[in-house]
């Protein structure tokens, strides 16, 4: 091995802190995501996904979007499919054929192990610090936003040191979408309800109506299914193996192997 | 005492059992979904949501709670009637071809005084005019102006006995032709719902008589809830204790057909 000038590739490699491991190829596995963070994170992936295909077979029930409280029938803001057949196929809708009563069943179901679940995470994140220790991102971090989004064009993903932290436009998307997008996601699921609009009669004001509130909530679906696209490459990009091992045991593998230069 | 040897799989049939596990799962994902839905367990255990739901939504709403009501100037140009939108039976039309100058609203079940109102005695109730959305189970909406009987005024002048806890409502419209007279449209509400300010028996919609696609001459009004609760073409309202016995036993005409009874969300 040679020495090498101690230029910045070097001065990356990560230290060892205390309860980390080094294993046996000289590689550092540091222990990045607590146990109910995995929990959140897997049981969320189940909700997201029940409630997007339970929501299309909703949506299929009448596949037309409209601003305001009330649906203008003959112009509609947004409208799927042509003829009568429902235009989100079998294939991605739970049930797979129309049940609307069921496919309701499906989206409450799993709606309140959402929430529960989420607020719990949420509950968890703040009071631990850890939204500020991990997800915030640090004073001047914001400056290398541009740089960081370049990198993830790339394909290039922090090293070394620098993975033992989430990156600017890491942090930035999960805040966007923990604390932004699946939050609106309930209010405009409960904006929906006319009992929860009875009792909280800012909602529908808020949204702009009860059917404003309705195209928000598919607007939104489909951003967290945009992200979750993103999320999926990103995963392939910086090495499934590795990622899969992080989320599912805790243990983040950093550095380079023995040898490697 | 023969040591039965400890079996050893070999790599190939581990990846076997890997390629068949892969396979089951790929299969699991595409079928699953169908089997899980279809069976009876899991959609009994998927009803456990509307239970949820109603504790919920009973537990932050008061009994005086209001739904929005909205300005003349949100009317909609264009409502929509859904469901049955002329019953079409002999003795419906008989009773329309006259303004249901003879239609009688049948009030009875647990009451102290079982009634037979026309619609002149509904009219004279104390009434309530609201302007209020109509939020269908299918997700779309409209505005109108509604007018009616408070339905607590026409129960207490019916008087309650202590032991009724729903109050359900019989159409004369046929949503489905069966053998059994299952059905026939019906709905039930219980107390809390039944007693709420908004709760109207409407005959006025959009300042005129309430038309025939919208449930005349009498349909309840309860804008808490999702548009199937709000039974249109009542004919007779009993209060019961339960509603077990009644048609197929889950409370309403779409509730024997897997929807929640519950309709909030």
């Amino acid at each position: 091995m040679d020495a090498g000038p101690p230029g910045q590739e070097r001065s990356s490699e990560p230290r060892v802190r205390l309860g980390e491991r080094v294993l046996r190829d000289g590689r550092l596995a540091v222990y990045r995501h607590p146990l109910i963070v995995r929990l959140w994170h897997w049981l969320n992936a189940l909700c997201l996904f029940v409630l997007l295909v339970s929501g299309l077979q909703i949506l299929n029930a009448h596949p037309a979007l409209y601003w305001g409280s009330s649906s203008d029938f003959t112009n509609p803001w947004l409208h799927f499919g042509g003829g009568d057949s429902p235009p989100f196929p079998s294939w991605i809708t739970l049930p797979p054929w129309q049940d609307l009563a069921a496919g309701r069943h499906w989206h409450l179901f799993f709606a309140w192990i959402f929430a529960a679940s989420g607020l719990t995470y949420a509950i968890y994140a703040i009071a631990s610090r850890r939204v500020r220790r991990e997800l915030c991102p640090r004073r001047g971090e914001l400056r290398h936003l541009g740089r960081s989004f370049a990198d993830h064009l790339r394909l290039k993903f922090p090293e070394g040191e620098a993975a033992r932290h989430y990156n600017p436009l890491q942090k930035l998307s999960y805040l966007v979408v923990i604390f932004g997008l699946l939050p609106l996601m309930v209010l405009t699921g409960l904006t929906m309800s006319p009992a929860m609009d009875a009792r909280f009669h800012f909602l529908p004001l808020m949204f702009g109506g009860r059917q404003s509130a309705r195209t928000v909530h598919f607007l939104t679906a489909c951003t967290i299914a945009a992200f979750f696209v993103i999320h999926l490459l990103a995963l392939l990009a910086a090495g499934p193996i590795r990622e899969m091992r992080a989320i599912l045991t805790g243990w983040f593998v950093i550095g380079r192997r023995k040898g490697e230069s | 005492m023969a040591r039965t040897p400890r079996p050893v799989v070999p790599l190939a049939s581990r990846r076997g059992w890997l390629a068949r596990g892969l396979a089951a799962a790929g299969s699991l994902a595409l079928s699953g979904c169908a089997q899980i839905s279809n069976s009876d367990r899991v959609s009994s255990i998927l009803d456990w949501e509307t239970t949820w739901t109603k504790l919920a939504q009973r537990l932050v709403l008061s009994r005086r709670a209001i739904a929005p009501q909205y300005s003349e100037n949100d009317i909609s140009k264009e409502p929509r009637s859904n469901g049955t939108t002329d019953p079409d039976t002999d003795a419906y039309n008989a009773l329309a071809a006259n303004g249901f100058k003879d239609w009688r609203l049948q009030v009875g079940g647990l009451v102290e005084r079982p009634m037979s109102l026309s619609l002149d005695d509904i009219r004279r109730l104390p009434s309530r005019s609201q302007i209020t959305r109509h939020d269908c189970v299918e997700g779309w909406s409209y505005v109108a102006q509604w007018k009616g009987a408070r339905l607590a005024a026409l129960l207490a002048a019916a008087g309650l006995k202590p032991s009724a806890r729903y109050i359900v409502f019989y159409c004369a419209d046929t949503l489905e032709i069966t053998l059994d007279g299952t059905g026939q449209y019906y709905e039930s509400i219980d107390l809390v719902d039944a007693m709420r300010p908004q709760t109207i028996l409407a005959y006025e919609m959009n300042g005129q008589t309430l038309p025939i696609p919208y449930g005349a001459p009498l349909r309840l009004r309860l804008p808490l809830q999702l548009g199937y609760k709000m039974a249109k073409y009542i004919m007779r309202i009993d209060a019961v204790e339960s509603f077990r016995d009644i048609s197929r036993g889950h409370g309403g005409f779409w509730e024997d057909r897997g929807y929640a009874w519950y309709a909030g969300i």
